[in-house]
Parts: C-alpha cells; structure tokens; sequence
C-alpha cells in the first residue's frame, strides 16, 4: 500500500517535472530560460559521464573538457570545411573520441587516485594546448558552423535547438539510470567499494573502468558536438582546464553517485555563471572553490543527495513529533 | 645551436629548473607526510609572488620586509587551509581529498583574480638587484636569475639540515616512513601534517617571491607551475627531496633546450605540451608501482 503511495507520488513528480521542461520555452513561459537551460542540458551530458565515472566507479577524471572539446572540433571541422552532414560529423566524432578514449584508456587506468587524477589533468592541458595550436582556426575558434537539421527542418532558432538538446540529454540520462541499475551498474559500484573484492568476484576491472570511461567519453563527445552546432562558434578557451574542474563542481553539487542530481548541479552552476553572477569576474571561480570544499568535507554524497536525506530525516522527526502528540492525546 | 646558445639556453633551464624543484619540494613533503597531492602547492607560488608585487606597489612597503612578510602570509594561508579544509575531512576518501584540494587551489586563483586591486592583469615585482645582464661563460645572465638559483641552493641546504638534524625534522621523516609507528613513540602526526603543509606554503611562497620579477606572474599562472613541480616531484617518485630537485632541473633544462632547438613546425610554443608529456610518460612507466603503492598506503 505505502508502496503504490511512494510510486504514484514519485511518478506525480516525474510528470510535473516533464512538463515543466517542456513549457519552459515558450513565449508565454515567465523569464526567458530557453538558451541558459540548452546549456544547461548540454552540461547535464558531460555531468552524467563523469557522474558515471567518479561517482559510481570511483575513478576520477580531471581532463573531461579535453573530450568535450574533442567533439566539438571534430563536428566543427567536419560538417564546416568538408561539408559533411552535421549529424554524420556527429557520429564521427563521438566514434573518434571514443576510439581515442579506449586507445589511452588502458594505459591510463592502471594508476589510481592521486596519480590518475594527475595523468588526467595533463592530458586535458595537452589537448587543450593543441587546439589552440594545431586546429583549425587557432585561438580564435571557429566560426559559422552548420545547424543540424532533418530533412528541411533546421534546428536554427533556440526554441528548435531546446528540444533537440533536452532529447538528447533525456536518452542518455535514462541510458545511465538503466546501466547503474543494471548487473554493470553493480559492478561498477563494487569496484568502488573495493577492487581486490570485485576482482576475487570475477569483475574485470580494468575492462569495466575503461568501457565506463569510453561511455563517459562519448557523452562529453556528444555534448561538445551539439555545442558546436548550437553555439555555431567554438573556442579553445571553451574547454580549457578550468572546465574539466566545472565539471566536478558540477558532478559534487549534483551528488557524485546520483545520474538526476547531474541535472541539479549542471543547472545550479549555469544558472551562478550565467545569471546571477554575470559581470563579477572572479567571484564565480572563489564561488566553485568554496562548494568543491564545503560539499566534500561536510556532504561527501553531494548537495542534491544531502538535500534528499536531509527531507527524509526532517520527515522522521515530524511523524515522531506527531506521534507522541497522538499519544499524548490518547492518555488524557 | 652554438656553444654560447647552448650556455644560455642551459642556464635560463636551470633557473626554471630551480624554481620546479622548490615547488616539488613542497609535493613531496606533504605527500610523504600525509599521502595527499595538494593541487594548490601551485597556488602559493603565485600567492607569493602576487602578494610581494602588491606589499610592494601598493602598500609601499621596502623591498626585503615585503618579500619576508609575503612568504609570512602565504605560509598562514597554507596553515589555515591545513587547519580548516584538509584536518577537518580528515576521514576523507583520496578523490574527496583530491577535490577539496582542488577547490582551494581554484579558490586561492578566484581571490587573487578578484580582491587584489590589479583584478587579472599580469604584474611584475621589482628585481632585487638591477636589470643589468651579466656576462658569464658567453652567455648574458639576468641577475634575478643568481636569485633564483642562489635561493633555492640555501633553501635547499636549509630544509636538508632542518630534515636532518632537528628533532622536528627527524619526527617529520619517521611519520613519512610511518605514521602509526611514529605516533607511537609520541610524535603526532596531526601536528606533522600541520608542519608539513606549512613548510610546503613557505617553500611555494618563497619559489613565487624570488621567481616573480623575471618570469612575471599572474592570477592564474598558478596551476600551471604546480604541475611543473609535480612533474619535478614525481620524476623522484615523491621519495627522496634529492630525486626531487635533479627532476626538477632535468625539467627545466630539457624544456629550455626543446625551446631553442629548431624543431621546424614545432615551435616553442610547445614547451607546455613537452612538460606534460614527460609526466604522462613517467606516471605510465612506473605506474605498477605506484599501484602497488597507492595499496600499501
């Protein structure tokens, strides 16, 4: 019975959830939060990637903005210098960086912790250097890169773009809510817990570690692809390292282990970044600096999940407060 | 590449060499001491060196009190970070350490970008002892470089004695080899940690104070000097200071000659991606070991 009460209620939420995303962009919609939430959905998709990585396998990765802006270029350059479709530049690029990403990925993985959190952070600074250098465009970027369309419709207003984003953003969100809770989810999570455990289990952990990195690394792909084509103009500056640490914060504010919290921090920090600190410069990144901390020494699950058990626990105090009212009640 | 070249490009390596050595001192102290890699030992390089230009510009104080009292305050900001962010989250998994170290080093970088007057614009101290270049073996050597080579032989000879035959030094060692064992012959290794965290902000601060009037600094300048000095640091395996300082000046020695050799279509500008590949290269190498490491500890 409570069973059927919690699901219809979670359910309620989902809907109300939905549809708030859906009539956002419309005119009527109070506030314009078309092209700050196709941000944010684009965030959201490097977020889960590494949410994925950090907050289920327990492996860190430093060098996120590196695959994020892999993705960007190889859609840039192919859909505007070799006219190829937008979507198939697309797919190449998402294959590229995956293959890239498996490439490096084994040897990679067999360091851990502080040692791969440092291998990562290089391999961001190296590829962040090079775009400014090798690619196309140099420091400047590139510019006027082509819409995506189907067929005749082109996705070149932001009203368009909004619902191509948050589609994409959807499916692989319920892509990852589907392998967390899958036997690979499991683990994953028991490589967390312990790998001489999940080894003695028959895991093959370094297989999983990089397949979860590839995956990881396909989203950041996927997410830098339609930034290209949202955006229509892409610079290095747009994926140095800086970003890769954003994209922690984003992780930590979300909940490292949780794939909707993802949605909850790419939109906390956007929304700092692009609203309620445009023209303070600096502050933004004391602001980062200050949640990294604060949420890693007092709320290691993350804001959004500290949130969560924070409502149960406040729940708990309330029927205790209310029962003993009852009782009360009941003996005079 | 001349003879002369060959000098000059070898003595400015040496001097950035000097400075990554410092600063991978500071790696190495924390890491043997507390098994932490502090991302923000860049930060206090650059807090140093920030915090000198801005006793001395704006503040007006004289040149060898501001110095002193710049590596004063960085050495407090790296004992409070200790005290506040690191003592407190002490339970703390490796990747929750290495965010929170994370986070102050961007926090330190957002401070400096945004309290100090001069906002994000790249400054430059005072040098110590004019700008006149000395001739020396063909080559003409700045004199802020014997500063900073100079500095870092003394403070380098300073840390080897004090490691060696103070008693607090002698505590700090026997908590690297073993924190447990060393608590049980009364030494604590909170107070260690302390110790060591202080010593790594004094070593940065001192690294971005006698650096600063050459190789300019800024806001943000911070995090690339921290991942040369842990390549510097990891070149020694984060073991021995000795291993440290030579990796130290390998680095900057190789990196200035990759700098003057004709490479063709590679040009100088890739001194940064050079760096970074001898990290990768290095971690890759030895990393069965410092798996086997990383499980000891």
């Amino acid at each position: 019975m409570l069973e059927r009460v919690k699901r219809k209620w979670y359910y309620s939420v989902i809907v109300s959830l939905l549809v708030l995303l859906i009539v956002i962009p419309f005119d009527w919609f109070p506030g314009h939060y078309t092209t700050i939430m196709v941000l944010i959905g684009i965030n959201t998709m490097v977020t889960v990637g590494l949410c994925l990585l950090l907050g289920y396998t327990g492996q860190v990765s430093l060098g996120h903005a590196a695959f994020y802006g892999i993705g960007a270029y190889f859609s840039a350059v192919l859909s505007k210098t070799y006219h190829l479709n937008p979507w198939l530049a697309m797919l190449i690029a998402a294959i590229a960086t995956g293959a890239f990403a498996y490439v490096i990925g084994y040897p990679i993985f067999r360091l851990k912790g502080n040692y791969l959190a440092v291998a990562t952070l290089a391999l961001g600074v190296i590829v962040y250097i090079l775009f400014g250098k090798l690619a196309p465009g140099g420091p400047d970027g590139i510019a006027g890169i082509p819409n995506l369309s189907i067929g005749g419709f082109a996705f070149d207003t932001w009203f368009k773009r909004y619902f191509l984003v948050w589609g994409f953003c959807l499916v692989i969100l319920l892509i990852s809510q589907n392998i967390v809770n899958s036997r690979s989810g499991r683990a994953l999570r028991a490589i967390h817990g312990s790998e001489a455990a999940a080894e003695s289990i028959g895991i093959n952990v370094d297989r999983f570690k990089v397949k979860i990195f590839v995956l990881s690394c396909v989203y950041a792909s996927l997410a830098g692809s339609l930034l290209a084509h949202s955006m229509a103009h892409i610079s290095p500056s747009s994926f140095d390292p800086m970003v890769s640490v954003i994209v922690v914060v984003m992780a930590v504010m979300g909940g490292l282990a949780s794939i909707w919290g993802a949605v909850f921090g790419a939109g906390i920090v956007v929304m700092l970044k692009h609203e309620l600190l445009l023209g303070f410069g600096e502050l933004e990144i004391i602001i980062y600096g200050l949640i990294l901390m604060l949420v890693m020494i007092f709320m290691p699950e993350g804001l959004f999940v500290w949130l969560k058990s924070s409502y149960v626990k406040l729940k708990e105090l309330y029927i205790r407060w209310r029962l003993g009212q009852i009782r009360r009640g009941a003996e005079t | 590449m001349s003879a002369d070249q060959f000098v000059q490009y070898f003595i400015s390596g040496l001097t950035m060499g000097s400075i990554y050595a410092i600063v991978g001192l500071g790696f190495t102290i924390i890491y043997a001491v507390t098994r932490i890699i502090n991302f923000a030992q860049g930060e206090f390089v650059m807090l140093g060196g920030m915090l000198s230009f801005y006793l001395i510009k704006s503040a007006g104080i004289p040149l060898a009190p501001a110095l002193i009292l710049s590596v004063l305050i960085t050495v407090v900001i790296g004992a409070i970070m200790y005290l506040l962010a690191i003592r407190t989250a002490r339970h703390a998994s490796v990747v929750s350490l290495i965010i929170i170290t994370i986070g102050a080093a961007v926090f330190f970088r957002g401070i400096a970008g945004e309290i100090f007057p001069w906002g994000v614009d790249i400054v430059r101290p005072p040098y110590f002892t004019g700008s006149q270049s000395i001739a020396f073996l063909g080559a003409y050597v700045h004199p802020q470089a014997f500063w900073i080579i100079g500095t870092t032989v003394v403070v380098m000879i300073l840390l080897h004695l004090f490691l060696t035959y103070t008693m607090v030094g002698k505590a700090l060692k026997a908590c690297a080899i073993s924190p447990v064992s060393a608590s049980m012959v009364g030494i604590n290794p909170r107070t260690m940690a302390l110790i060591a965290f202080t010593l790594a902000a004094a070593l940065g601060g001192i690294s971005g104070v006698v650096m600063a009037p050459l190789t300019l600094m800024s806001y943000s300048s911070g995090f690339m000097l921290g991942l040369k000095g842990f390549v510097a640091a990891s070149i020694g395996g984060f073991k021995s200071p000795v291993a440290t300082v030579i990796g130290g000046f390998t680095l900057g020695i190789v990196e200035s000659l990759a700098v003057g050799i004709d490479w063709g279509p590679f040009t100088s500008a890739y001194k940064d991606v050079i760096a970074m590949t001898v990290l990768l290269l290095i971690l890759l190498i030895r990393s069965g070991r410092l798996a086997e490491e990383e499980r000891m500890s």
